[in-house]
């Protein structure tokens, strides 16, 4: 019985399934997208003003997205069982988590990488500093995933958990916010942002870490 | 493949309460291998919180689960044991084989192939079919499919006749015989009356 091939069974499992019903991956894709093409219809014609609060638009834009697809990541399993045949798995289910939280990430974070590029020029975001938007995106967005797994293990026993779960996850996220919108803010203007880049890169590490146990322990409850 | 004796699953001084209703206290048993421990009693009197509680799912009001003498959370407990609950626990938009092949990489290989598992629960064909286009019966004999393709030596099965015609029925009975014969044990609830020749049942009445 190996451990890595359960990990990638789960991987595995996770990315045919998004495959197969790819509206539930496309709408928060599509939400991000939107979001950030209706902020230059409500602000105006004003370039100057749109490129100084873009990195905080395209931010909190990947932030509500994250919001938007969390729910997705436990509530099919939780409703057809397969999250107890997970848990009743011999092999740490903190692993096998994990597992499924990368798999969501690289469904609904990655694409957001891919795309986010493109309406950074659509805000008028200076080219040079559209390589820190996306190390900050890469290494912000998975935190996203991985945080928020928390908050949708505890609340997916709930019929309605959506209002707790964004009051219960947002504010978590506040940091990572905070730290990569300044950073792509401080690149725009030519500073040297690595003070805000290791600050993400041990908070990823951190979440990496501590995250799955907690949303393992948090599914077992939820399950009871 | 025969498994060893000496393994015991064992309820001590069990009791669950839930809203403040006493579904069931001071329970006890003693499963050793070969044995059917057959849960019995009317809607809400606390069956599948038993089996969840002998799944680790739920913690006991009092009391303890033990396996082979350990408390169930510090033992091989989990290694040993297969769940079918009321809920299928498949995938509906992954095909029959997909669904398996998961299962499968989740436990340890046990006694059957995927191949061999399918043939016995007659859904041989229906390998690259999507689960969703599944009758309600063949889906519950897939997800029991997955107690013969992992090893395991508990068989902890919730109402496991459900949606099955009477040939589904008496094939699951036949493969929880050969389970008991090769030393399984199987705890499970049901309203149908089982049959299952020359195997030791004991039954559980809640009130």
């Amino acid at each position: 019985m190996s451990l890595s091939r359960a990990f990638f069974a789960i991987i595995r499992r996770d990315l045919v399934l998004a495959l197969r019903r790819r509206s539930e991956v496309a709408n928060p894709l599509l939400f991000f997208v939107l979001v950030i093409t209706l902020f230059p219809l409500g602000i105006g014609a004003q370039p100057k003003l749109l490129q100084a609060i873009a990195p905080g638009i395209i931010w909190v834009s990947a932030l509500l997205a994250a919001m938007l697809s969390l729910d997705s990541l436990f509530r099919s399993d939780f409703d057809d069982g397969s999250l107890e045949q997970i848990l009743l798995s011999p092999h740490p289910a903190s692993v096998l988590i994990l597992g499924k939280i990368i798999a969501h990430w690289l469904v609904t974070g990655l694409p957001l990488l891919i795309v986010a590029p493109l309406l950074a020029v659509f805000l008028g975001m200076p080219t040079h500093s559209l390589g820190i938007l996306l190390l900050t995106l890469l290494l912000g967005t998975p935190v996203l995933s991985l945080i928020g797994a928390i908050g949708v293990a505890l609340t997916v026993g709930l019929r309605r958990g959506g209002m707790i779960l964004s009051l219960l996850v947002l504010p978590l996220y506040v940091p990572v916010l905070i730290f990569a919108s300044n950073a792509v803010e401080m690149a725009s203007s030519g500073l040297p942002v690595s003070a805000q880049i290791n600050i993400l890169i041990s908070i990823l590490f951190m979440a990496l870490v501590l995250a799955p146990w907690p949303t393992a322990a948090a599914l077992k409850m939820s399950i009871n | 493949m025969e498994i060893k004796p000496g393994y015991r699953l064992e309820g001590d001084d069990l009791s669950c309460i839930r809203d403040d209703r006493v579904l069931f206290e001071e329970l006890a048993f003693e499963l050793v291998p070969g044995q059917v421990l057959l849960l019995e009693g009317k809607n809400g009197s606390g069956k599948t919180s038993l089996l969840r509680i002998l799944c680790g799912f739920r913690e006991p009001d009092t009391g303890q689960v033990y396996w082979c003498g350990d408390a169930i959370n510090d033992s091989q407990y989990y290694a040993d044991m297969a769940y079918v609950g009321h809920l299928d626990g498949v995938k509906k938009e992954l095909t029959v084989l997909e669904n398996l092949k998961v299962s499968l990489a989740l436990g340890r290989p046990g006694q059957y192939s995927i191949q061999q598992a399918l043939n016995k629960v007659h859904l041989v064909n229906y390998e690259d079919v999507l689960v969703q286009a599944l009758s309600a019966g063949q889906k519950r004999r897939l997800s029991l499919a997955r107690l013969l393709i992992t090893q395991n030596i508990v068989w902890i099965l919730d109402e496991p006749f459900t949606s099955l015609d009477k040939q589904g029925i008496m094939l699951i009975e036949s493969l929880m015989s050969e389970h008991c014969a090769k030393g399984g044990m199987i705890v499970l609830t049901s309203h149908h009356d089982i049959d299952l020749h020359g195997v030791d049942v004991q039954r559980i009445n809640l009130p």
